[in-house]
Formats: structure tokens, C-alpha cells, sequence
């Protein structure tokens, strides 16, 4: 951000921050919109709970557990990082990373076996929103994952003293990406 | 919200201006000046404006001499003529509307109008940029592939979206939906930028309700867009999920509803016109206070109206879908909710008739194009009246009635009010005038031919003449409006004839207009308190805010106008 | 200008249409008080020389009631068009009247088809009938069409019955008309269907009733 914007940054919200809740409160209709439209369509016709059956609930909360600690985890990452701890700080971030990468790994082999026995994004309507929201928000959790590697390669290289601020930023979108799934797990695995 | 902390006087925040040498491509090309970056999407959207108006011309020309050859182009296929009424509307809408309205004003003159140096992420603000071309190109290649481009309708209502077999086309339809998720990212990078620059980076004394009205019209319309783009940017990956993953989010057969896009749409759709006329209200307030040299009548009931009006906006759009088949009896709340809407809008108008009131008016190119906009669209506000109520829109609901009332609302803020803002702020953009005769010529003949186009489109409509129909002469009861048909026609091909004094204009002034002093207009907000253009970084040092924009004929004061960053005490300084 | 519309030929054209007129003079009223003041404006206060302008804020109440005032009235107005209006959509689209004859309207790429159930009046019987794009029923009875779309959505639109429903694969939608006098009429397709869509057109021919059971007899001839 331009030097203006960082001199003033002291006395409100700092622009940083302003530009990632924005940046959320935009993301947040677009999952909001399909969960309804889900919601909606569910409600209205008979037939889903016989396709959601054959999900793999053991699976799912597993994941709602790796997703909840990663969220734990960076914000220890940034408590770290606040404290100018930057390698405690990276490794509260490479724990994340690797929590992320545990979700989508399980993720992947969730869909391999869903995808084995037959049941594809074409196997009805049931199916198209599983893909579409999971396999949406599993794109949200990558795209976290990589903004997470880049703050714990600059932690490793301590040029992120510069910005310590960009861990909490990165850890709000992380939150939003936990607080989606919590949404999903149940709408999804438990209706 | 703090305010920004009160500087004893202006205190440089900026020692000195370097003047960075950078290349041509660092400076022109990759800019992460905001102004810069206003006028690289300009260019763009008044390319698109190019391409717009010439599908229109084909369109026109095919409904008033069907089957034969367009001059200049030749026969003009069904299919072909579905994907020119869907690529008019996508790209007016989305390539000429949104970027000349909001990128172009919005980038250009919130970072001046709050006495900022540039945006609050100036990076970020020309990724927005060059995400958006990316889009442009998408949209652009879609012409050409095989089965060309999208057909559906700039709607794009499945099933005759979701499937090829039905359109005839291919991929065209999927290039469409990723160039406007590519659209709808820059647009919502660029409202992030928007929002946080005004939140955090306002010079000091510059409260919020010191803000210009144009800046308050920005934000709301970012908010709109932001809050309502999600369920489309949803809808548009579902239909692109249906068109290439077998999924049926849109067909019956696999247990899905057609009518789920249309909710998915028009819950974007509605709000997307507030967030198209909001930037135009904009516009033309700041023109008409300082062409009348009066404040902006009722300056806060129009803000806290175009609020409410930016809540309700989101709770109307089912009007757009009265005999969609969706349950009849949510006609009525929608319709009741329509009315609400109608009142902060209502205010927004009468307020600006009451600007006019008691004024010292000159009528510059400026300030006809902005009386223009309000006399052009008060007019298509009040047809808006006949397509709410859902009886009426039993018969009229797809039909040229449509067409004509919103083109009288669209045409009226993006031409009018764009034209308006242009005129306005060419010699604050470019540091020369444009020329005043031309100017009025443009003007005059412009709004006599778009007149002359759409108020016999209402008589069209009313007849019944559907939408999207290439040959009106196969009904026989639409045999009698062959006649005004081609009248339309020829005032279409005059409006567009006559945009050519305006390009003339445009680039003759960019050249040779005289050359423009820091505040040509006697306007007081801070954009005209530096050089014309701006310096890099925009102001010598941080303007200091002490009034409201619009202290014009303030009684007993020296002049009929003082700036925001005018700290006389002797001119009465009201608690603004 | 009602010359401009179609004639109309249906019970409740005149209802709908006078929801229009209703409208129509209420926001020519409107049209004229704002257009004209801004006329007027312009006139009366172009710049000269040596005057200045009111520098009038709308601070105060007594400001701002020029502007609430309209307000005030345009509200009660549009509720008062919202209120008529909403019976007419009842009628219309609300609880239909008994039908006597009901057909089932199928919009396809790009033609509809009609489905008469034959005497026995059950659909999907022996003695059903389909016709493409002939809708013939009597004159002066309530007509019952079921609409639906065998591929995208069409528009099932009777312009001198003011009568127009989009017809949605996956539904089956009802809706009803009564014909005031004899005579063959267009159905348009009013919703963008395809390359097909300008030209796809069916006409409803509205017999006397002797007519009517003529066609009958011809249909269905050992009754």
C-alpha cells in the first residue's frame, strides 16, 4: 500500500485489514447463494437424503477436525509472528499448510471412491451441489493454502518482519474458508 | 469512524515530488497511477461502445429489412441474430456500463476528491485493470469460434443455455460466462480499493458528510455490486458445470428447476441498475451544483436514501419474473416492495428538480448532458411504473416495452450522464477544454435521435412485438408497425452517425484543445485545487478540509463559490 | 393509443387494460409536472447577469416538505394502482374459473403442440389428440391450458387475449381464457427459445359453438 495510506494507518482500521473484510463480505454471497439455492431446491423435492446416504460421514469429520485446528494453528502462527517469534511463527504456518493439505488429500480420496462407485457429478441433482459446493470451496482451501506458503516461505526468510500484519489477514480468509465448511459438513453430510 | 487526525496546516506528507523516470511501458502501460488506470479502462469501454453500437445497428437493421443484406456486413442468419441481441446487452451492460461509470469516474476522482496521492492498494488497483481486459479478450474471442458467440440472451436463461444442441452454438456460451467471472473479479478488486482508499485515506477535515455526492454514490453502488454478484458468480459456475460436467443444477430431467438461475440472476440483476444508476445520479448532481452554482438540495436525505435504496435493492428482484412460472402469489410482496423502492428514489429526484430551483444556470455542454440524464431518465423511471405492476406486465413482460423503458433508464445514465461526466472532467483528465459548439451540437442531436429511436419503441411494444425476434413481419398482427419499425431503424443509424462529433471532439481536444487551467469550472471540490491534469501523486502537499462540497452562492460570502480547502472565517463556514 | 394495441377478445383483456390506462394517466400527470418544472427551471433561472443563485440546502422542515410532499403523494398513488392491480393479477393468474375445455399446451423448438384427452377427458388415453400449433376452442367457454416445454423455455403468449405465461420444462402450469367473439388469433412465442424463435407461432381459432362441435365430430368421429 502507498506510503499515505500507511501513515494514516494508525488511527482506524489499517487499510489492509479494511480490504480483506471487504474481500470477504464479497465472498460470502457466493457461498451464500449456493447454500440457499441448495437449501431451496432440497426443500422442495423428495429423494436427496437416499443420494446423501452414500456419503462418507467418517471422512467428512475428520476433515471438520483438520479444517477447526488449522484454524487453531494460525492463529498461533500470527500471535507468533506478532510477537516477533518469526520461526515459531513459520512453523505454527507450516503446521496449516499441512492441516489444508490433509483436507484436500482426504478430499481427493473422498471423490475417488464417491467417484468409483459410480456416483458422478451427473448422477442427479443431489450430486451436482455435493461436487459444486465442495469442490468450490476445496479450490478456497488451495487458494489458502498457497497464500500460506508464501507468508511461510517469507518467514523462513524473515523478510515477513516487514509485514507481520499479512499473517492475521491471511489467517481471516483461512477462518471464512473453516467457517464455509462448517456450513457445509452438515447441510450436506448430516441432513 | 475516527477522523482523520487534524492537521495544523498543510503539512506536506510528501517532501518532495520525484519525478521517477520511468519507461514508457512502466508509465502508459502498467501504470499503478489511478488516473492512468481511468483512462486505460476510458479507452476500453469506449471501444466497446464501438462494437455496442454495432450491434445494434445490425439488430435494428434486420428487424426493419429482415432478410435482406446489412449494409456493410450482409445477410444476417437467426442464429447470428441471437448473438447479437445477447452481445449488445452483455457488452453495454457489462463492457461499456460498469467500466465508464464506475472504473473510470470512481478511479479517477475518489483518490483527488479525498485529497489522497492514489488508491489504498495501487497494485491491486491495476491487476483490477488488466484482469478486465483479460475478460474483454475472452468476450472478444468469443465472436469467432466456431458457433460464435453466446446466444441465449445477455440473460442467459438455461435450459437453452445449458445445452449446445439447443443454442446450435458451442463453446461461445462458456467463453461468456468465464469473461464475466473475469469481469465480476475486477470489479470486485476494484470496489475493495474503492472503499478502503475512502475509508482510511481522506484528508484531514474531509468527515464523511463533507464527502462529494459522487464518492457516496461510488461506495454505495461497490457495496451493491459486491453484496449482490456472489449468488451470479454461483449460478454463472453451475451453468458452466451443467454445459461440461453432466450436472443438472438447470434441467428438469435430472431433477433440477430452470427458474433457480433466474432467482440466481436477478437477485444480482436488480441491484446491478443501482449500481449503473447510482455513478450517473452522481454525475450529474456535482455538474448541476456547479453549473447552477447551488448546494445540492437535501444533500444528506439523499444520501441516507440512496442507502435505504441500496438495502431494498435487493429484495425486488423478483419483478423481473412475474410469469416466470414461479408461484403467482409472490407477485404481490415483490410488487409491494417495488413500491417501496420507489420512494427513496422519488426523493433523489425531486431533490435534484429542487437543485434547479432558484439557481444561476448555465448551460454548458456539461450541464445539458446532465440535465439530459434527468429529463431521459424520469421518463423511463415512470414507464418502470407500468412493468411493476404485474397485471400490466402479463402482456407487456417481453415485448419492446421492456426494451424501451430500460434503455431509457440505462442509455440515460451511461450516455447522458457518461457524456456529462466526460465533458466535465476532460480538462481536469487531459488539461484541455473540449470545444464548446461541438459540445452542444453532440448533445442536441443526440438527444433528439434517441427520442426519435425509443419513443416509438413503446408504441412497438405496446402493439405486442416480442423480444429477440428477427422478422417482426412473419406475425400478422404485427404487420401494421412495420412503418414505425423502420422509422426506428433510421434514427438508430443517425444516433450512431451522430456520436461521430463527439469522437471528433474527443480527439481533436486531446490535440489541439485550448488548454485548461486548474479549475476551469470555478468547482470547489479538491480535485480542481491541483493542475490540470494532475502531478503524479496529485497534490503538492495534503489539501485540509474545511467545509462541505457545495458552499456556491453562500450569502454575504466574496465569491459564488469556496472550495473545500478554503479556511476563511469570514465566509460562513456552517456546521457542514 | 389503445388503437395501437391488439383488439382484444378476452373476458378480462378489458381489466388488464384498464390497470394500463389507470397507470397511464397518473404518470402522464407525473410526466408533465416534472418535465415541465425542469422546463420551466431552466428558463426562469439562466444565468445573467448580476444574479446569484438561492443557496437553499433543504436543512429545514419547511425545505424540505417541497420534496416530501410529492413523495407523500406518489406513494399513495402507487399503492392505489399495487391494490386495483392485485385483483386483476388474481383474476387472471390467481384461482381460475371451472374450465370447460382443457387442452395441454406443449412449447417445443419451435412450434407448440396441443393435446386435447378426447371425450373420455383423461390425458394420455386412447382417444387423445394432439395438433401442432391449432388451438380450437369455443367461443364465449373458459379454456384450461396446461403448459409445459418439452426442451427450453417457451412463452405461451396470446396478445389479444393479453394473456402471456413462460411454459417451463419440468412444470406444468396452468392458465385460462374465454374468447367474446369467433375468429383465429396468434400465440407468439414471447421468451427466447433458439435460433427458431422468430417464426414460431400457433394460432387459437375460436369457433361458434355449432363450429366447435363440428370439429368435434371431424376429430373424434365415432362418438
Amino acid at each position: 500500500m502507498n506510503s499515505q495510506a500507511a501513515a494514516m494507518s494508525g488511527v482506524e482500521t489499517p487499510v489492509g485489514k479494511n480490504g480483506t473484510w471487504w474481500f470477504l463480505a464479497s465472498e460470502i454471497p457466493i457461498f451464500g447463494g449456493l447454500i440457499a439455492a441448495y437449501i431451496v431446491m432440497r426443500l422442495g423435492s423428495a429423494g436427496w437424503s437416499d443420494a446423501s446416504s452414500h456419503l462418507n460421514f467418517n471422512i467428512a469429520l475428520t476433515n471438520t477436525f483438520l479444517l477447526l485446528t488449522s484454524s487453531m494453528t494460525i492463529v498461533m502462527a500470527h500471535a507468533a509472528v506478532q510477537n516477533s517469534a518469526l520461526k515459531r511463527g513459520a512453523n505454527f504456518l507450516g503446521l496449516t499448510i499441512l492441516l489444508g493439505l490433509g483436507f484436500l488429500g482426504m478430499k481427493a480420496f473422498e471423490y475417488g471412491t464417491e467417484i468409483s462407485h459410480g456416483f458422478l457429478p451427473s448422477s442427479g441433482i443431489f450430486w451436482s451441489f455435493y461436487y459444486g459446493m465442495t469442490g468450490l470451496h476445496a479450490l478456497h482451501v488451495l487458494a489458502g493454502i498457497v497464500v500460506n506458503v508464501v507468508l511461510w516461505s517469507q518467514a523462513v526468510k524473515g523478510s515477513l518482519a516487514r509485514h507481520p500484519h499479512r499473517v492475521e489477514l491471511a489467517g481471516l480468509y483461512w477462518h471464512l474458508v473453516d467457517i464455509i465448511w462448517i456450513f457445509l459438513f452438515p447441510l450436506l453430510y448430516l441432513a | 469512524m475516527a477522523d482523520p487526525i487534524m492537521l495544523e496546516s498543510s503539512e506536506p506528507m510528501n517532501k518532495e515530488i520525484t519525478r521517477h523516470e520511468l519507461s514508457f511501458v512502466r508509465r502508459y502501460l502498467f501504470s499503478t497511477d489511478h488516473k492512468v488506470i481511468a483512462k486505460q479502462y476510458l479507452t476500453l469501454s469506449l471501444f466497446w461502445a464501438v462494437i455496442g453500437a454495432a450491434t445494434a445497428y445490425l439488430i435494428r437493421w434486420q428487424i426493419a429489412h429482415p432478410d435482406t443484406e446489412a449494409f456493410g456486413w450482409g445477410y444476417i442468419e437467426p442464429q447470428v441474430y441471437n448473438s447479437l441481441v445477447t452481445m449488445h446487452g452483455t457488452i453495454m451492460v457489462f463492457f461499456v456500463a460498469m467500466p465508464l461509470l464506475l472504473s473510470v469516474f470512481g478511479n479517477f476522482l475518489i483518490p483527488l476528491m479525498i485529497g489522497a496521492k492514489d488508491m489504498a492498494f495501487p497494485k491491486l488497483n491495476a491487476l483490477s485493470f488488466w484482469i478486465f481486459l483479460l475478460s474483454s479478450l475472452v468476450l472478444f474471442v468469443s465472436f469467432f469460434v466456431p458457433g460464435g458467440a453466446a446466444a441465449a440472451g445477455w440473460t442467459g436463461y438455461p435450459p437453452l443455455s445449458a445445452k449446445n444442441e439447443y443454442t446450435g452454438g458451442s463453446y461461445g456460451m462458456d467463453l461468456w460466462l468465464l469473461s464475466l467471472a473475469l469481469e465480476f473479479a475486477s470489479f470486485l478488486l476494484g470496489g475493495i480499493n474503492f472503499l478502503t482508499t475512502t475509508m482510511n485515506m481522506r484528508a484531514p477535515g474531509l468527515t464523511w458528510f463533507r464527502l462529494p455526492v459522487i464518492v457516496w454514490m461510488q461506495l454505495t453502488a461497490a457495496v451493491i455490486f459486491m453484496l449482490s454478484v456472489g449468488p451470479l458468480v454461483a449460478g454463472a459456475i453451475l451453468l458452466l458445470m451443467d454445459r461440461n460436467l453432466g450436472t443438472t443444477f438447470y434441467l428438469a430431467d435430472g431433477g433440477g428447476d430452470p427458474l433457480l438461475w433466474q432467482h440466481l440472476f436477478w437477485f444480482f440483476g436488480h441491484p446491478e441498475v443501482y449500481v449503473l444508476l447510482l455513478p450517473g445520479v452522481g454525475i450529474i448532481l456535482e455538474v448541476i451544483a456547479v453549473f447552477a452554482r447551488k448546494p445540492v438540495f437535501a444533500f444528506r436525505p439523499i444520501i441516507y436514501a440512496t442507502i435505504v435504496a441500496g438495502f431494498l435493492s435487493f429484495i425486488v428482484w423478483a419483478h423481473h419474473q412475474y410469469i416466470s412460472g414461479m408461484d403467482p402469489r409472490l407477485a404481490m410482496p415483490f410488487s409491494i416492495t417495488t413500491i417501496i423502492i420507489s420512494v427513496p428514489f422519488a426523493l433523489i429526484i425531486f431533490s435534484i428538480i429542487a437543485t434547479l430551483w432558484g439557481s444561476n444556470m448555465s448551460l454548458k455542454s456539461p450541464m445539458l448532458f446532465a440535465l439530459g440524464t434527468l429529463g431521459v431518465f424520469i421518463f423511463g423511471g415512470l414507464t418502470g411504473i407500468f412493468n411493476g405492476s404485474a397485471p400490466v406486465d402479463i402482456y407487456i413482460h417481453d415485448t419492446y416495452f421492456v426494451v424501451a423503458h430500460f434503455h431509457y433508464t440505462l442509455f440515460s445514465n451511461v450516455f447522458f450522464g457518461g457524456f456529462a461526466g466526460i465533458y466535465f472532467w476532460f480538462p481536469k483528465m487531459f488539461g484541455r477544454m473540449m470545444n464548446e459548439t461541438l459540445g452542444k451540437i453532440h448533445f442536441w442531436l443526440t438527444f433528439l435521435f434517441f427520442n426519435g429511436v425509443f419513443i416509438p419503441m413503446h408504441l412497438v411494444g405496446l402493439r405486442g412485438m416480442m423480444r429477440r425476434i428477427a422478422n417482426p413481419m412473419q406475425y400478422e398482427f404485427l404487420k401494421p408497425i412495420e412503418p414505425l419499425n423502420m422509422f426506428i431503424t433510421m434514427m438508430a443509424i443517425l444516433l450512431i452517425l451522430s456520436q461521430l462529433v463527439f469522437v471528433i471532439n474527443f480527439f481533436w481536444s486531446l490535440m489541439r484543445g485550448q488548454v485548461a487551467e486548474d479549475n476551469p469550472w470555478q468547482s470547489n471540490t479538491l480535485e480542481w485545487t491541483t493542475s490540470s491534469p494532475p502531478p503524479h501523486e496529485n497534490f503538492d502537499t495534503t489539501p485540509a478540509v474545511y467545509r462541505w462540497p457545495y458552499d456556491y452562492s453562500l450569502p454575504d460570502a466574496p465569491a459564488d463559490w469556496l472550495p473545500q480547502n478554503n479556511s476563511d472565517p469570514s465566509a460562513n463556514a456552517a456546521e457542514r | 393509443m389503445q388503437s395501437w394495441f391488439p383488439e382484444n377478445v378476452s373476458t378480462y383483456g378489458g381489466d388488464v387494460d384498464s390497470i394500463f390506462w389507470f397507470i397511464f394517466y397518473i404518470v402522464t400527470i407525473w410526466f408533465f409536472i416534472t418535465e415541465g418544472l425542469i422546463l420551466y427551471f431552466i428558463f426562469r433561472y439562466r444565468r445573467k447577469p448580476g444574479r446569484s443563485a438561492v443557496y437553499a440546502t433543504g436543512d429545514t422542515w419547511s425545505q424540505l416538505a417541497w420534496v416530501l410532499a410529492p413523495i407523500a403523494i406518489v406513494v399513495v398513488l402507487d399503492v392505489l394502482i399495487d391494490m386495483r392491480g392485485a385483483d386483476v393479477w388474481a383474476k387472471v393468474k390467481g384461482q381460475r374459473p371451472p374450465a370447460e375445455i382443457v387442452v395441454r399446451g406443449v412449447g417445443k423448438q419451435f412450434n407448440w403442440e396441443f393435446v386435447y384427452p378426447g371425450p373420455d377427458g383423461k390425458f394420455g388415453s386412447e382417444d387423445d389428440l394432439a395438433t401442432d400449433n391449432e388451438l380450437h376452442v369455443p367461443v364465449g367457454k373458459v379454456i384450461h391450458v396446461l403448459l409445459s416445454s418439452k426442451d427450453v423455455i417457451h412463452s405461451f403468449f396470446l396478445p389479444h387475449f393479453r394473456l402471456k405465461q413462460d411454459a417451463v420444462p419440468g412444470r406444468q402450469i396452468p392458465v385460462w381464457f374465454e374468447a367474446t367473439r369467433t375468429g383465429e388469433f396468434e400465440i407468439p412465442c414471447a421468451e427466447l427459445c433458439g435460433f427458431g424463435h422468430s417464426g414460431m407461432n400457433g394460432k387459437v381459432l375460436v369457433h361458434s359453438p355449432e363450429d366447435f362441435q363440428k370439429w368435434i365430430n371431424e376429430k373424434w368421429p365415432t362418438q
